[in-house]
């Protein structure tokens, strides 16, 4: 009987979980999208949710939320199309706020291209092209003109600059060494898969304005329980610690 | 592996894309071929445009007009209950006008050089114009037929700017392979990127290949 009992409690535990189990489709911008699948899965497993990830570009995730794609939350690559959002039909008030920051790296194919440091190494840089995202369209490639003014490189190396159209693309020129050099972002320079592809010095943020990588909850997802306890998530120690291991800064 | 469901989705929308196309597309390549209207040289040129615009501006624009707030959105939405962007139906939509010119041109010459002779032959044979239709100028024009056709079905399963904008890039509804493909590439997953590639390639050239060693049979035995 008393098994019964205990067996029946389980059943109930496991329905009342069920029932407050919700699904969330979040919009997230492709330069975070790895990270974003990382925390994915460490919130699957501390809570009864579950999240679908749809990559693509800020621009284009913006625009499609604009159009009424059915996403709950978006993950921006910056802070403009999520306020935008915030301060529109589309967006919830207040509910926006920055779960990471982005920071560069200076990277190339070869090894022995990469000094001590990012001054250094473009300073000595072989003649050649020079991969940088887009300034734009992607917001680490504004970083990046920005670096590179700050280091007073830029005028140098207009006439050599290919632009990727992501930080992704300029990423894919640098590891299959048809560039020199590109600036990419650290979190992909760091990604334990390309390790032996890419040689890397870190960029001083000190160098550019913020990347600052903003997150909003859509009135889609208003109510959606999965949408919040993701954003409240990312916000989490745990979250924030995997971050900074992925070459992100955190507020 | 990567996971193949991308895979069967494409197929499936470039089979429904093919189908519909081969629907509406011949009677409007029958007319072209056959009027002598002064505003055919308009809806030629209008058939054609589709190659004019890139995939993605021409996905935005979808997205603008099949939006929930459209017309043709809203009637979407009172019919069936769903918005058409986001959704296989909103591919659907999107890729038959994208490869309306792969169905409409090879379909339009086919019946120009078949002339109107077979035809006139049928009439005075007593044949209704759907009986000649039929029975005369489809099995005379099948070639015509078989390159409109794989010249849809191929250009559906290679779209990408399109649904990428209309679709959203959903898992199981609108994420195609040449979409998963993408992300593959863009969130730097090379390995899986090169995998769903491979399978894409050998997939699309085994059914290319098929298609053709069966034409040319096809025109021995009949020929």
């Amino acid at each position: 009987m008393t098994k019964l009992t205990s067996r029946l409690c389980c059943l109930l535990c496991v329905l009342s979980q069920n029932v407050n189990a919700e699904e969330a489709l979040i919009a997230v911008a492709t330069n975070f999208f790895n990270s974003a699948k990382q925390i994915e899965s460490s919130f699957e497993r501390s809570t009864q949710h579950q999240v679908t990830l749809v990559s693509g570009s800020t621009g284009k995730l913006y625009a499609q939320i604009r159009h009424g794609a059915p996403f709950d939350a978006f993950l921006a690559a910056d802070q403009e199309r999520p306020r935008l959002l915030e301060g529109s039909p589309f967006g919830v008030g207040n509910s926006r706020f920055t779960f990471a920051i982005g920071q560069l790296a200076l990277a190339s194919a070869r090894p022995e291209h990469i000094k001590a440091d990012a001054q250094e190494s473009l300073r000595q840089r072989p003649n050649g092209p020079f991969a940088v995202a887009n300034p734009a369209l992607a917001p680490y490639g504004a970083a990046s003109r920005e670096a590179l003014q700050s280091l007073q490189q830029w005028s140098a190396l207009e006439g050599d600059i290919v632009l990727g159209e992501s930080v992704g693309q300029t990423f894919a020129m640098v590891a299959t060494g048809n560039v020199q050099f590109g600036i990419v972002a650290l979190s992909q320079a760091m990604n334990p898969v390309h390790s032996n592809a890419v040689s890397y010095v870190r960029i001083s943020t000190l160098l550019h304005e913020s990347i600052r990588q903003d997150a909003v909850l859509l009135s889609h997802g208003k109510d959606n329980l999965a949408a919040r306890e993701f954003l409240k998530f990312l916000r989490a120690e745990v979250t924030q610690a995997l971050l900074l291991d992925s070459g992100y800064g955190v507020e | 592996m990567p996971d193949l469901a991308p895979l069967w989705l494409s197929l499936a929308l470039a089979g429904v894309t093919t189908v519909v196309l081969l629907i509406l597309g011949t009677p409007l390549a029958w007319w072209l071929a056959h009027t002598s209207s002064r505003i055919r040289p308009v809806i030629e040129a209008v058939t054609a445009l589709p190659l004019v615009l890139p995939p993605t501006v021409l996905g935005f624009y979808f997205l603008i007009i099949l939006g929930p707030g459209t017309t043709i959105g809203n009637f979407w939405v009172q019919v069936t209950g769903d918005a058409l962007t986001f959704s296989f139906s909103g591919l659907v939509v999107a890729s038959v006008v994208y490869s309306l010119p792969f169905m409409v041109q090879p379909l339009q010459s086919a019946f120009e050089s078949m002339g109107r002779a077979p035809l006139e032959a049928a009439a005075t044979l007593r044949a209704s114009p759907l009986d000649a239709f039929f029975s005369v100028a489809v099995p005379l024009s099948r070639h015509g037929f078989v390159t409109a056709a794989v010249l849809t079905f191929a250009h559906t399963i290679g779209e990408f700017g399109v649904v990428l904008m209309v679709g959203g890039n959903i898992p199981g509804k609108t994420r195609v392979i040449s979409i998963a493909i993408y992300e593959h590439v863009e969130t730097l997953n090379y390995a899986a990127a090169h995998w769903l590639s491979a399978v894409l390639l050998v997939f699309a050239f085994t059914v290319l290949f098929l298609v053709y060693a069966l034409k040319r049979r096809l025109a021995i035995r009949v020929g």
